[in-house]
């Protein structure tokens, strides 16, 4: 089997690189997903299960659709367009300058990596944003990008998303950028040259984010207005700031809460701020390991933090921040840090004045590992007398060691749609829609649901097909418009729905 | 296409305002003689189910989806806030009569529609809307559509319930200048408001009250949605509802060069936060506050809730006090850069999404071809054939002209 699947991706590059010339190939090279797939067994005495199991955060495929393979020359968008759901997209190595947008669901996006070279989204210092996505159950894996203005790669309200794989540079405000969305992984990418955070999960929940690089940005890792997120296992390094967790005031999801940052290699961020005046991360201090600020329950666990000039971590409420606005709505302060053994080496060497002088009155002179600041609830430290610390006087010892117990807060099987029951979608449909031109008894606009019903008892698939395309067939009516804007499904349960209506 | 739903509609509508709907909706609207033959509708308006305990409940297509959190904000296929609803047919349409009756101002010079007309996107077409005896306000008057998802009301988000908002305009010296007694004894000089009143509230002694006048206007108001647009049915997944050029325009307006959907956030466009943008005033007007009142907060000088995009091509002219003429010029003014129109004397913390994308002439042109897509009018309201004071109308002559 093994020498089998060699040979296939043999014969594929040399299709491919044969292809490439002399205008395109539709030959798909095998690849084997890196995510779910037989495990290791260690040749060795084991009881472990055999069986494929999923492990990341999009819902797994029963049947495979087709796949689209792009060449250089050729658009992905235009591939995005002609998919449907349970399609991937295999992007072949070269350059292409585009905005890829995906407002559909199931969709897998992969650039195919051949001998180190990548598909590559080239912004070329133009183009906004490289690819956008608004679906559920959508992979983006293995692509370089680089040169955009907005974001690399940003989902707004997809749930079940992996990003995996990707090398992202300078691609302005942010590298990696889910948005609104549940259940998502973000998983061995190399982000670096980022404005604002190189990976910044926004207002989402049950976020992965493990075993990237992010370096030469403003913020590494930033968890902004979220719940149940995991940050581990990345190297965070020459940022202005490494991991942040933390509430920014005057956004419509109003908490941060249940974060872990744990094993994580967070080193020498120290790259002096260079965020948009105004933008929350300009107030970093350069020299910032871990920066916890109003988030709630964030349990900070077997990170290595060294070589930071300000502090090595850094906890604060809003009410010590500047420049932010005032939320009601949002609580201030940083409750419940849980700080576990962490190895800190070299932090708050050279902090800033407000700091340092915080530091004094508690008689805190020379470098810093753990600062805390503001009014804290519930909040713990393990072995304190390895650290050199400002503020945490207040916290307890932790009742725990370790959060062996959480392996991830990633839903198994994923997060699911809203279950709609057909003649709940055919009544929403009816009212949300039809209502609009047609009454149960007389006419509005459209001639009555009686009328209607009279027509096309018991042929719902008929008046499917009516509402699809309409046709004339009463003078002194507006002609109807196409309904074709619904999908199948509930097309049919308005059908239906209509049928049975009463008053 | 050109054969949408919006279009027809809108056709449909603009030929005759009342025809169709009239007949369907508001049973005898077009034919009766004389006030003291005005009914109110027992059926829902059009988007609302009627349930066995004679309330309407609002249904519509986002209805299908989930929301993060519950929030009521994200992306195309996301769910909306909840609304308010649970109003019956009849409090609905007395809201509807009462809306449309001057007899709600202390002298019978204007009614609500007076400034959030229907044919102008329930605005007034003004900068700064004009009130009781000519009085100038502040700012300008609000649409209305979709106001039965907002939680909270005003540009500077001083009230919390649609009944609450209300009463502000309603017992304001400058807007309609009227007293809770004066409106009591005005409305019950009309035997037809009497009448109306108890169909509406049949199980209140005391049917004709100033809470059932505010509860009838709320009930009204949340009647008034807009979720049929073009880009709606994008959004449910007809990609060819829109063409290249608007969706060409949706990706500037959700990339985080222009970030526009960050605070204008789908699926009602706003995300009812607070922002301080730093617009220009009109010539010669001194900086309005705003939220710094409301909030009694320096940060918040300047600020204003964040006003849906929904129907917005119908509400020009644009920002807290009409400022911008066009779409066009609003959308402009954020890549001007940050903090460009604030005078140098003035200290705004401005939004830390204000930023300096600058967009090409271009990419501003595809924004309000998208903020186009975004109007759907095929609910509008009818306006009554005759009112139950018997008095005529006071908004048709309330028509500005639009630049």
């Amino acid at each position: 089997m093994k020498n089998l699947n060699s040979l296939a991706i043999g014969l594929a590059v040399i299709t491919f690189a044969v292809g490439w010339y002399l205008g395109g190939s539709n030959d798909a090279l095998t690849i084997t997903s890196s995510s779910g797939g037989k495990s290791y067994s260690g040749g060795y005495e084991s009881d472990q299960s055999t069986a494929a199991k999923g492990s990341g955060a999009v819902k797994l495929r029963t049947t495979e659709g087709t796949i689209h393979i792009i060449n250089p020359g050729d658009s992905i968008q235009a591939a995005v367009e002609l998919a449907t759901p349970g399609d991937t997209i295999q992007v072949m190595p070269g350059t292409y300058s585009e905005t890829v947008y995906i407002d559909k669901d199931d969709i897998h996006l992969l650039g195919v990596i051949i001998e180190g070279e990548r598909a590559t989204l080239d912004g070329l210092k133009t183009l906004n944003d490289a690819i956008l996505f608004s679906g559920n159950n959508i992979i983006i894996e293995n692509f370089k990008i680089i040169d955009y203005k907005g974001n690399g790669i940003m989902s707004q309200a997809g749930n079940n998303f992996e990003i995996r794989n990707n090398q992202i540079i300078d691609t302005g405000i942010y590298g990696i950028f889910p948005q609104l969305g549940k259940n998502g992984l973000i998983e061995h990418n190399v982000v670096s040259g980022i404005a604002d955070a190189a990976i910044y999960v926004g207002m989402s929940d049950n976020i992965h984010v493990a075993y990237n690089e992010v370096f030469d940005s403003v913020a590494g890792i930033e968890i902004e207005n979220s719940r149940h997120a995991i940050v581990e296992h990345n190297h965070t390094h020459h940022n202005t700031g490494g991991i942040l967790a933390f509430i920014t005031p005057g956004l419509p999801v109003k908490d941060t809460y249940d974060v872990i940052i744990r094993n994580n290699f967070i080193m020498d961020n120290n790259t002096p701020n260079f965020g948009a005046p105004g933008s929350t991360v300009a107030g970093i201090p350069a020299g910032t390991g871990i920066l916890i600020m109003a988030a709630d329950d964030v349990v900070v666990e077997g990170n290595i933090i060294s070589n930071h000039k300000t502090a090595g971590i850094l906890i604060t409420d809003h009410g010590n921040a500047d420049d932010l606005t005032l939320d009601p709505e949002s609580d201030p302060n940083a409750d419940g840090a849980m700080i576990l053994d962490n190895v800190m080496l070299n932090n708050g060497y050279d902090t800033i004045d407000a700091v340092r002088a915080f530091a004094l009155t508690e008689l805190h002179t020379g470098d810093i590992d753990i600062f805390q600041i503001g009014p804290t609830e519930g909040s713990c430290i393990n072995n304190r007398h390895r650290y050199k610390t400002v503020g945490v006087s207040d916290f307890t010892d932790c009742d725990f060691t370790n959060t062996d117990d959480i392996e991830t807060y990633l839903l198994a099987g994923g997060a699911e749609p809203r279950v709609i029951h057909p003649s709940e979608r055919g009544e929403i449909a009816y009212l949300g829609v039809c209502t609009g031109c047609h009454a149960y008894a007389g006419r509005l606009i459209g001639p009555s649901v009686m009328e209607i019903q009279a027509l096309y008892a018991d042929r719902p698939e008929a008046l499917v097909n009516y509402i699809n395309a309409p046709i004339p067939m009463r003078d002194n009516y507006p002609e109807m418009p196409a309904q074709n804007y619904l999908d199948a499904e509930t097309q049919l349960a308005v059908a239906n729905y209509i049928l049975k209506v009463g008053n | 296409m050109g054969k949408s739903l919006l279009h027809n509609c809108q056709y449909g509508t603009k030929i005759s305002v009342c025809g169709f709907i009239c007949a369907g909706l508001f049973l005898v609207s077009s034919t009766f003689a004389t006030e003291a033959d005005i009914q109110l509708a027992d059926t829902c308006p059009p988007s609302f189910g009627l349930n066995d305990e004679n309330r309407c409940s609002l249904r519509h297509l986002y209805q299908l989806y989930d929301s993060l959190q519950d929030s009521g904000i994200g992306g195309l296929k996301t769910a909306l806030p909840k609304a308010r609803d649970g109003f019956s047919p009849q409090q609905i349409d007395l809201g509807r009569f009462l809306f449309f009756d001057p007899i709600l101002s202390a002298d019978n010079s204007l009614s609500c529609a007076t400034c959030h007309n229907p044919d102008q996107g329930f605005g007034d077409g003004l900068g700064r809307s004009v009130g009781i005896k000519g009085h100038v306000q502040a700012r300008s008057a609000p649409t209305l559509w979709n106001s039965a998802f907002l939680s909270s009301f005003f540009w500077d988000a001083r009230a919390q319930s649609l009944e609450e908002q209300a009463q502000s305009p309603l017992f304001s010296a400058n807007e309609m200048g009227n007293t809770p007694e004066q409106l009591m004894a005005s409305l019950n000089r009309h035997a037809p408001y009497k009448r109306l009143f108890k169909q509406a509230f049949p199980n209140t002694s005391a049917a004709l009250s100033v809470d059932n006048v505010i509860t009838a206007l709320t009930a009204f108001q949340s009647s008034l949605v807009s979720l049929n647009s073009r880009y709606d049915q994008y959004a449910h997944g007809y990609h060819q509802a829109l063409n290249e050029d608007e969706i060409a325009g949706l990706n500037v307006f959700r990339s985080f060069v222009a970030r526009c959907s960050q605070c204008h956030t789908p699926p009602l466009f706003t995300n009812q936060q607070i922002a301080v943008i730093g617009t220009p005033e009109p010539e010669g007007l001194p900086r309005d506050i705003g939220a710094e009142e409301t909030f009694d907060s320096a940060v918040l000088r300047g600020g204003f809730k964040v006003p849906t995009l929904r129907n917005i091509a119908q509400t020009a002219p644009y920002m807290h006090s009409g400022r911008f003429k066009t779409l066009r010029e609003a959308a402009e003014f954020y890549t001007g850069g940050r903090g460009h129109a604030v005078p140098e004397n003035e200290e705004l913390l401005l939004h830390w999404h204000i930023s300096e994308p600058n967009l090409s002439s271009d990419e501003i042109d595809r924004l309000v071809d998208f903020m186009k897509t975004l109007s759907d009018q095929s609910l509008i309201p009818t306006t009554p054939a005759q009112l139950p004071s018997g008095l005529p109308f006071k908004h048709m002559e309330n028509m500005h002209e639009k630049s």
